[in-house]
């Protein structure tokens, strides 16, 4: 039986998390079918269809998805699971809100933030933090399962999926009306899929500090993150927060500053490929795992940084 | 109004966690136990309806060992009025707590349940979504604001993009993010009235759920270590580093 793959878009824009669900997905059987639910997205259906390994792209569209509640989502994911081995969802907000209610529903018991694809069966999760690792197999007849999407490479171009409509109608909101979004508007790319990160804690001070981190993200196209701490601390919105809790990101450099390194904070970041630490005390954990540590005034030091990379 | 919270015994925060050398799972003997931060948000936020006059009464839900009776009598301290202790020594996974909860739910009929978002221990994310699933309720997770109306609440959730507000129809379930509010500390008089509150203890059998776990864990294994580095000097050396070393700028 084929993997289903649950697309996850924003105004009318495939998400990049959807591509490293689909290489995830590629793990678990032989095909992968993606489906695209919402309201007006033949432009997210297309993007999907394009994607190198997908064979089939399954489109539901109503009024009552336009907003992708888990309530109105569950159903339409339980209507199609029996004709799929797994059903998969980037482990995003969207994914763990939608997906653990289609699994109940379902009778199944979900397998949550999957690392790793041992067999059809078979799957790392990490626990405790990421402090732990463990391996757990299903033995539900359908798998539902969020994946960690920085553990896996993005699916690439190429693909010519054959796109097919299915009845997404008739689902209860169950008393769930969707009021309003207030999404950040950045120029810079998404932390989740960024190849740079500058990120700020609270030895930032304030929220006006982290100019001087955006200049630098600037310099190298990089996204700005935070610690929980300067989330707590009103610095910067929960979109920002890196962590346990937070968002897990990976990229191919990530610059904490003035970040002491607590494990819930390292939880999200320590699978970074190089780590640079900018902070003043010089016994902070953060130190243990940074590749290059550099102890002093973050004040000095990051404007001092961002002059000398535009060198 | 009664309110619902569900709480969970877990290995404190503070606790570094290591995995037992039989790879069975992580060492809990003589480990500091605490009722998981994103519960204690959520005992918190039931108490502060109670304190607006929102709420009357707030029930405190807890599965497990009997040393989750501690974790009841944190939740009683802060402000909880009385417990349902389901007792067992068996793993429970998040769909047999969803279950639990559900059955204890057609019985107390609370017109709120607040979940934690997830527990620190296993990191699933699922209980309060099963649950809202399972009820046919409707479910504001990762919230970070709550304002309970008449017979319907507006909830704002934490997203990867930023934030979304939804419009609940009671009964609802609420799961907690971190910036809903700060736990309070119990005063020692709230600590000595706890002990006196009463906990209604159950078992599994009492509720007719199948509680057998769907995911068997084959093995616990210790993450690959992350080596430290080196310490620079100057920002020039850090730029020469990262570019013809790393070679990532």
């Amino acid at each position: 039986m084929p993997v289903l793959v649950i697309a996850e878009h924003e105004a009318g824009e495939l998400k990049s998390a959807t591509l490293n669900t689909v290489t995830a997905a590629k793990a678990m059987g032989d095909e992968v079918h993606v489906l695209v639910a919402g309201k007006g997205c033949s432009g997210v259906a297309d993007a999907a269809k394009a994607v190198d390994g997908v064979a089939k792209v399954l489109v539901a569209e109503d009024d009552a998805l336009e907003n992708q509640l888990a309530e109105t989502f569950a159903p339409l994911i339980v209507k199609l699971a029996s004709d799929y081995s797994h059903v998969v969802v980037p482990a995003t907000t969207f994914g763990k809100n939608v997906l653990p209610r289609a699994a109940a529903l379902l009778d199944v018991q979900q397998i949550s933030d999957v690392m790793a694809v041992e067999s059809p069966d078979t799957f790392v999760r990490p626990i405790y933090a990421g402090n732990a690792l463990a391996t757990v197999q299903s033995s539900d007849s359908v798998k539902l399962i969020t994946v960690r999407t920085t553990a896996f490479p993005a699916a690439g171009s190429g693909g010519n999926a054959a796109v097919e409509t299915v009845d997404g109608a008739g689902a209860s909101a169950e008393g769930a009306e969707f009021v309003g979004r207030e999404l950040s508007r950045s120029e810079r790319p998404e932390l989740t899929s960024a190849r740079v990160i500058v990120s700020g804690g609270r030895g930032m001070g304030s929220g006006e500090n982290f100019s001087i981190l955006e200049a630098l993200a600037d310099k190298l196209g990089a996204a700005v993150g935070a610690s929980r701490a300067a989330v707590d601390a009103g610095f910067v919105p929960n979109d920002y927060q890196v962590g346990q809790t937070g968002k897990v990101v990976a990229p191919e450099l990530y610059i904490a500053v003035g970040i002491s390194g607590a494990i819930q904070h390292l939880a999200g970041m320590k699978d970074s490929k190089v780590i640079v630490a900018i902070n003043k005390d010089e016994e902070a954990p953060i130190f243990q795992i940074a590749d290059y540590g550099l102890v002093g005034d973050l004040f000095k030091i990051v404007p001092e940084l961002t002059d000398a990379i535009g060198k | 109004m009664k309110v619902l919270v569900a709480v969970k015994r877990v290995i404190d925060y503070n606790v570094k966690v290591r995995v037992k050398s039989d790879k069975t799972g992580v060492e809990t003997a003589n480990v500091k136990m605490s009722m998981n931060p994103f519960d204690e948000i959520a005992v918190e936020e039931a108490v502060r309806l109670k304190e607006a006059g929102k709420a009357d009464e707030i029930v405190a839900v807890s599965m497990g060992v009997t040393q989750c009776q501690e974790t009841l009598r944190t939740a009683f301290a802060m402000g909880a009025d009385r417990g349902i202790h389901v007792l067992t020594d068996a793993e429970l996974q998040p769909l047999a707590v969803a279950k639990l909860l559900k059955a204890i739910i057609d019985e107390e009929k609370p017109d709120l349940v607040i979940l934690g978002k997830q527990a620190i221990d296993d990191d699933s994310n699922q209980t309060g979504q099963m649950l809202a699933g399972l009820l046919g309720w409707p479910q504001g997770t990762f919230a970070s604001k709550l304002d309970v109306g008449d017979g319907s609440l507006q909830v704002t959730r934490e997203i990867d993009g930023g934030l979304e507000t939804e419009k609940l129809t009671m009964p609802a379930i609420i799961t907690t993010d971190l910036r809903l509010n700060e736990p309070r500390y119990a005063s020692l008089p709230n600590i000595m009235k706890a002990k006196r509150k009463p906990i209604d203890q159950k078992a599994p059998e009492d509720y007719g759920v199948d509680i057998a776990p769907r995911l068997k864990t084959l093995k616990v294994t210790e993450p690959p270590k992350r080596e430290g580095g080196v310490k620079v000097g100057s920002v020039d050396e850090l730029v020469e580093k990262l570019r013809n070393e790393a070679g990532v700028i």
